[in-house]
């Protein structure tokens, strides 16, 4: 320190130079570091956490895994009277293991298309679950993607300036709307309206949940993607204008497939929060476990199974235990596909836009 | 000063230009020979640009800008109301300072402008392909690699790919802002052969802080200052006996 005081005193007043400044004097920099210290505090808890969550959820899913890796299915048959098993069958089906509700499950006894976990015989079937996810899934994505990229594609080169400044905050708005909310709404207005408009038979479906699952995604896809419209250079948009492009050709030819992997990746993310979202596929989807591929039918998504099911579960059940098993299917998809958006979409599709092959 | 033996295919009168409140064209009148190369210099910020896009009205996409006079192209005004802005633009070729291609393959490049116009031929395609790469002299290079991302080419390739795609919809007018202000020595050598070249069949307005470039490829230069056109005259002219003093100032690097 006394060193550099001295060389800095050597500079006249008034006259600033950088060349007394001593390359050899260490650095002290405290607040920094501190403040570099806390940052990465910070964020290893919150990944620390997410394995955390994830270890808790599959160490509660972990004894379906067990049970799978290591052999048959437990059967509670032995225990029943003739009479009782002819009757545990009748119900059960002669396909289907008779189980109790601390049975020992194995994941060949979730390939099933009943799902009646609190019955005297209970059955574990997800492929209802299954369909009923895939169902809204695909009807939120339905909606969601052409609305959303529409609308990007208008206020990122259409719409006037004040316009743009009004559309964009407010649909993203919409995006911290509390999904009990939009829940509510398609259950009662949604609903009936549908239904008197289509004339089908169950009020609540996967097409109402699906569109209500479509209103929490619509904000992710358009931001995303307006985003990545802007992001493209305004002179290719100038280059095909001057080509005698009309401006909607310039927007669909050129800027919409240059922002591509950035719509994709607003598509995937979109998919994972329709995957994931529990209320809205709670309130408005009907919640009826129905292997059935009809998009009228009432359905159940996984997230919504986890979300009716685990406040009433007994601790530790074969129930609990399956329940948590959805838990991690849910969570290893999303971890998947934000997983590959991070990747694939990144690395792959950029290269693959912005040159070098 | 446009010789007596010279086809007018812009004329230009009185245009001013305001971005806004600010003015960048103060009342420019000047007539732009017919396949001819017109060079527009002058220090930077002086108008250029401005006067080379209100040519083929790029300049209405920029929100509050207000433009007075007129710009007549084969005795149509272009400013008049409903005029077809895209048939003008498919009319008007550009190539702009920083070369832009599409993140598409170099064959969809220069497919994209005949495409627009209607084009779905694929033999025709070819052709016009071929024909424009050749004309904007990067067909050896990449007639192997047609299919190649546009952005795996070098600088100088994407400003030629540019000006081959700028030619494809066989234009009649060729504004180039700039064309080699990015490039290497060599690459603007063959884009100066190219405008030397090009000039037999099209009317070529390029801009250029390079004295030498004006001096090689023009047939008339027009020097502005200040939103102002000072002096337009041949460039043999311009360069050698300038009427005003500005003029030569600029030109012989004098300017203060
Ligand atoms: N989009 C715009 N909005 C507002 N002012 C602008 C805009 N574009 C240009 N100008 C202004 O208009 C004047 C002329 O600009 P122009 O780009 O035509 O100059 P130029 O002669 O092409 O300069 P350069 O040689 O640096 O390219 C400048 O003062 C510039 O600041
Ligand atoms: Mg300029």
């Amino acid at each position: 320190m006394s060193e550099q005081k001295q060389e800095k005193s050597e500079v006249k007043p008034g006259e600033f130079s950088t060349a007394s400044l001593s390359l050899t004097t260490k650095e002290r920099r405290f607040g920094e570091r501190a403040i570099e210290l806390g940052i990465y505090t910070v964020s290893s808890l919150s990944i620390i956490f997410i394995f955390l969550i994830f270890a808790f959820v599959l160490r509660e899913a972990s004894p379906i895994i067990g049970y799978t890796l290591s052999g048959e299915q437990t059967e509670k048959s032995a225990e029943l009277t003739p009479e009782e098993l002819t009757r545990a069958k009748e119900i059960v089906g002669e396909d289907y293991p008779i189980l109790t509700h601390n049975s020992e499950i194995t994941v060949s006894a979730l390939i099933h298309d009943k799902w009646e976990p609190n019955s005297t015989y209970p059955r574990y079937g997800i492929w209802p679950i299954v369909l009923g996810t895939l169902k809204s899934t695909f009807v939120a994505l339905f909606f969601a993607i052409p609305l959303s990229i529409f609308a990007a594609l208008y206020t990122a080169f259409f719409a006037p300036l004040r316009l743009r400044e009004f559309i964009k905050p407010v649909i993203e708005l919409l995006a911290g709307f509390p999904s009990v909310v939009i829940g509510f709404f398609c259950l009662i207005t949604i609903a009936t309206f549908a239904q008197d408009l289509f004339g089908y038979e169950f009020r609540l479906n996967s097409v109402v949940g699906g569109f209500g699952l479509s209103l929490a995604v619509i904000p992710i896809i358009y931001t995303l993607s307006e985003d990545a419209l802007r992001s493209v250079p305004g002179s290719l948009n100038e280059a095909a204008l001057a080509l005698g492009a009309t401006k909607w050709q310039a927007a669909y030819q050129v800027m919409l497939p240059a922002a591509t992997p950035g719509i994709f990746a607003a598509i995937l993310l979109g998919l994972g929060r329709a995957f994931g979202e529990t209320m809205i596929a709670l309130m408005a989807m009907g919640n009826a476990p129905i292997p059935s591929w009809d998009v009228f039918d009432p359905a159940r998504t996984f997230a919504s199974t986890i979300g009716a099911e685990m406040g009433e579960v007994v601790f530790g059940s074969s129930h609990y235990q399956v329940l948590f098993f959805l838990g991690v299917v849910l969570f290893v998809f999303s971890f998947s596909i934000n997983f590959l958006t991070e990747f694939y979409i990144k690395n792959k599709l950029i290269k693959k836009f912005r040159g070098n092959e | 000063m446009l010789s007596e033996k010279e086809t007018v295919k812009i004329d230009i009168s009185d245009l001013s230009l305001f971005y806004g409140k600010k003015q960048a064209l103060n009342n420019i009148s000047m007539r732009i020979p017919e396949k001819r190369v017109t060079a527009f210099i002058g220090p930077s910020g002086c108008g250029k640009s401005t006067l080379l896009r209100s040519i083929n009205r790029m300049n209405d996409l920029i929100d509050g800008v207000s433009i007075s006079g007129k710009v007549v192209l084969d005795n149509v005004n272009i400013y008049d109301n409903g005029i077809n802005i895209v048939n003008l633009r498919k009319r008007i070729g550009m190539v702009f300072q920083k070369s832009n291609p599409f993140p598409k393959s170099i064959y969809d490049n220069v497919a994209y402008g005949p495409r627009i116009n209607g084009v779905k031929n694929k033999a025709e395609l070819d052709e016009i392909v071929e024909n424009s790469l050749q004309g904007g002299a990067l067909w050896d290079e990449v007639k192997d690699r047609l299919d190649s991302s546009a952005l795996s080419l070098s600088g100088g390739q994407q400003q030629r790919l540019c000006i081959a795609r700028a030619i494809a919809v066989n234009p009649e007018i060729l504004l180039m802002d700039e064309p080699c202000s990015a490039l290497d020595p060599i690459s603007t050598d063959k884009i100066e052969d190219l405008i030397i070249q090009l000039k037999e069949k099209y009317s070529i307005i390029i801009v250029t802080h390079n004295m030498q470039q004006a001096g090689r490829v023009s047939d008339y230069t027009a020097f502005f200052y200040i939103g102002e056109l000072i002096e337009y005259d041949k460039t043999r002219k311009i360069f050698t006996d300038p009427n005003v003093k500005q003029t030569e100032d600029y030109i012989t690097g004098r300017f203060g």
